[in-house]
């Protein structure tokens, strides 16, 4: 196993609501080597989204500790996380979640103005590009495009700037069985033949198959790996 | 990137777009249109009192020099002021107003064209009557009127007599013995126009006029002290009027553009939260807004300028008599950095909240 990408050891996440503390994480301990692709299992209520927002600098852990690529997130501020997010992060989200107003083009040009990345894209993205067979589909805007299609665009944008990690939350939740091998073997390709590391949270025990192995996850905690 | 996708986010919802502009562009033009009219109205004044021919104007003491009064100076004041050297023509007339900002002047024809020269008639001729009415060529086309129709003015019947061109001293002629006994002002006069040998003599005369004991009080400009002071300032209550406008339109404007921003704010909701994955600051997600407000602010303020040419035509064109509006462009800056700022102001709650949004919930809007 090379060298962890992801170190995570007793991370807890309380959240409060109104007077009540909520722990939606109890002290979680999990590495991910780079190159690896790691499925996250789990009922709702297990924490394995507070595990993802925390991951992708969306929340903010409590206690514990974490590291990713080299960066401590408990010594991160609002603008730490903004920058995890712009430079380390790539995002999958079961609805898509592309800019209604802008083309996929557009969403692509979005992810890495923030991230600062300009010029031409480059070679091995465009071929990414021809890869997820959306090269004829850029100019269109998301209503014009099936959900296969916009989620292709998705992982194209979640990966232009070159991310430590890909985080897929449910990316195929609203995707037909057809559609959803076809994104899942994108996710395979892009981890075997770049190497890109993928956490990928599912319900779904064929989609979670994929991944090299899978985390189970319960009460906020890591209840076994296979 | 950003400024497409500001472009992109105000065509995506065109309709609105369109409306909140429209609603800027009709504060804009609520202000151009106010300074225009007043303005018009200020201009059409001093060109009507330079179209005279006076040197000097003489006001009776209290009277305002663009308030509309009645007449309340001794008629026999002319024979003085007749008789001073150096002055030509002494002439007065009576000044009447009428149905709020309207005026009919009283004139001794053949002493009021002996000062200022000869109407030029388009229509009709001098009064042959003591009811006849001259009118000029601005009030005969908005009026519809003609020679020989018969207009009714301070519940009297008139015939109109001439149709003149417009610009000496008002829009409306009666004989004044006339409109002094129709307004029990016999021998009484709201005004004297004088005339000098020689222009260049005029602030000597004043000034002598000045020292003349009798005259206490009385008001003496000159033409260009006289038309100098049909200013904002000098129109009571004028400025204030403006001010309030200008307020109001800062109200409507604020309103209009944080509602806007408001229902955008919750409507993108999800796609603040989608940015925030990106990488998007709060600075980034505040100026994607402000950049969209300012866009609006300016299309808005273009809309505005577009519909006081619109506005300032149907006055002209439409409004019954005595109203004069002009565009005044020198306003347009003004309009500017009233509908900016006012627009800037709308949207700043509605920003900070959309900076300030949580990204988890706001991915999770439905």
């Amino acid at each position: 196993m090379s060298e962890p990408i992801i170190r995570i050891q007793d991370l807890k996440k309380i959240y409060r609501t109104g007077d009540v503390d909520v722990a939606a994480l109890r002290g979680v301990s999990l590495e991910v080597a780079k190159g690896d692709f790691v499925s996250i299992v789990g009922p709702s209520g297990s924490g394995k989204s507070t595990l993802f927002h925390i991951l992708g600098g969306l929340a903010a852990p409590t206690s514990g500790s974490i590291h990713i690529d080299g960066d401590d997130l408990m010594a991160l501020s609002d603008s730490g996380r903004t920058n995890l997010r712009r430079r380390k992060v790539g995002f999958v989200f079961q609805k898509y979640n592309l800019l209604p107003t802008l083309t996929a083009m557009g969403n692509i040009e979005m992810a890495r103005y923030f991230s600062e990345n300009a010029g031409p894209l480059d070679q091995s993205f465009r071929d990414l590009l021809t890869r997820l067979g959306i090269q004829d589909r850029l100019d269109h805007k998301p209503r014009a495009m099936s959900g296969g299609e916009q989620q292709r665009v998705a992982i194209a944008r979640a990966l232009v700037n070159q991310p430590a990690i890909l985080l897929a939350d449910e990316p195929t939740g609203n995707l037909d069985t057809e559609n959803s091998e076809k994104v899942l073997g994108v996710l395979r390709d892009l981890n075997e033949r770049l190497g890109q590391t993928i956490l990928m949270i599912t319900h779904n025990p064929e989609a979670a198959a994929y991944g090299h192995r899978t985390v189970h996850m319960r009460d906020g905690r890591i209840v076994r790996e296979s | 990137m950003i400024n497409r996708l500001v472009l992109e986010n105000l065509k995506h919802r065109k309709l609105r777009t369109a409306l909140s502009a429209l609603s800027i562009g009709f504060q804009v033009t609520m202000i151009l249109s106010v300074v225009g009219l007043s303005q018009g109205m200020l201009n059409d004044s001093i060109n009507r009192a330079k179209g005279v021919g006076a040197d000097i104007w003489v006001k009776p003491p209290g009277a305002s020099v663009i308030g509309l009064s009645g007449a309340s100076m001794p008629q026999k004041v002319l024979g003085f002021f007749q008789a001073q050297p150096h002055i030509t023509h002494a002439v007065g007339t009576v000044i009447q107003p009428y149905a709020g900002i309207s005026s009919v002047s009283g004139i001794d024809y053949k002493e009021f064209v002996g000062l200022s020269g000869n109407f030029r008639f388009l229509q009709g001729g001098p009064f042959q009557t003591p009811d006849e009415l001259i009118v000029d060529q601005w009030y005969a086309e908005q009026s519809k009127a003609s020679v020989g129709d018969m207009v009714t003015i301070l519940n009297h019947k008139w015939r109109i007599c001439g149709v003149v061109e417009p610009g000496k001293l008002g829009r409306l002629f009666v004989p004044m013995a006339r409109l002094q006994e129709l307004t029990n002002n016999q021998d009484k006069l709201s005004q004297i126009l004088l005339k000098v040998d020689d222009p260049k003599n005029t602030q000597s005369i004043i000034a002598e006029l000045k020292k003349i004991e009798e005259l206490d009080g009385y008001s003496i400009y000159s033409i260009e002290e006289f038309v100098s002071m049909f200013s904002f300032n000098n129109v009571p209550g004028l400025r204030a009027f403006i001010w309030v406008i200008i307020g109001l339109s800062i109200v409507i404007g604020f309103l209009v553009v944080s509602l806007t921003m408001y229902t955008t704010v919750l409507e993108r909701t999800r796609e603040i939260g989608i940015l925030k994955a990106l990488g998007a600051s709060p600075m980034n997600i505040l100026n994607i807004l402000v950049r969209e407000t300012a866009l609006l602010a300016i299309a808005g303020w273009l809309a505005g300028i577009v519909i006081s040419f619109g506005a300032n035509w149907a006055i002209n064109h439409f409004v019954h008599s005595n109203l004069q509006s002009e565009i005044t462009p020198d306003w347009w800056p003004t309009t500017f950095a009233i509908a900016m700022a006012a627009s800037l102001l709308g949207a700043l709650y509605p920003g900070l909240r959309a900076a300030r949004l949580d990204a988890i919930e706001a991915l999770s809007y439905e």
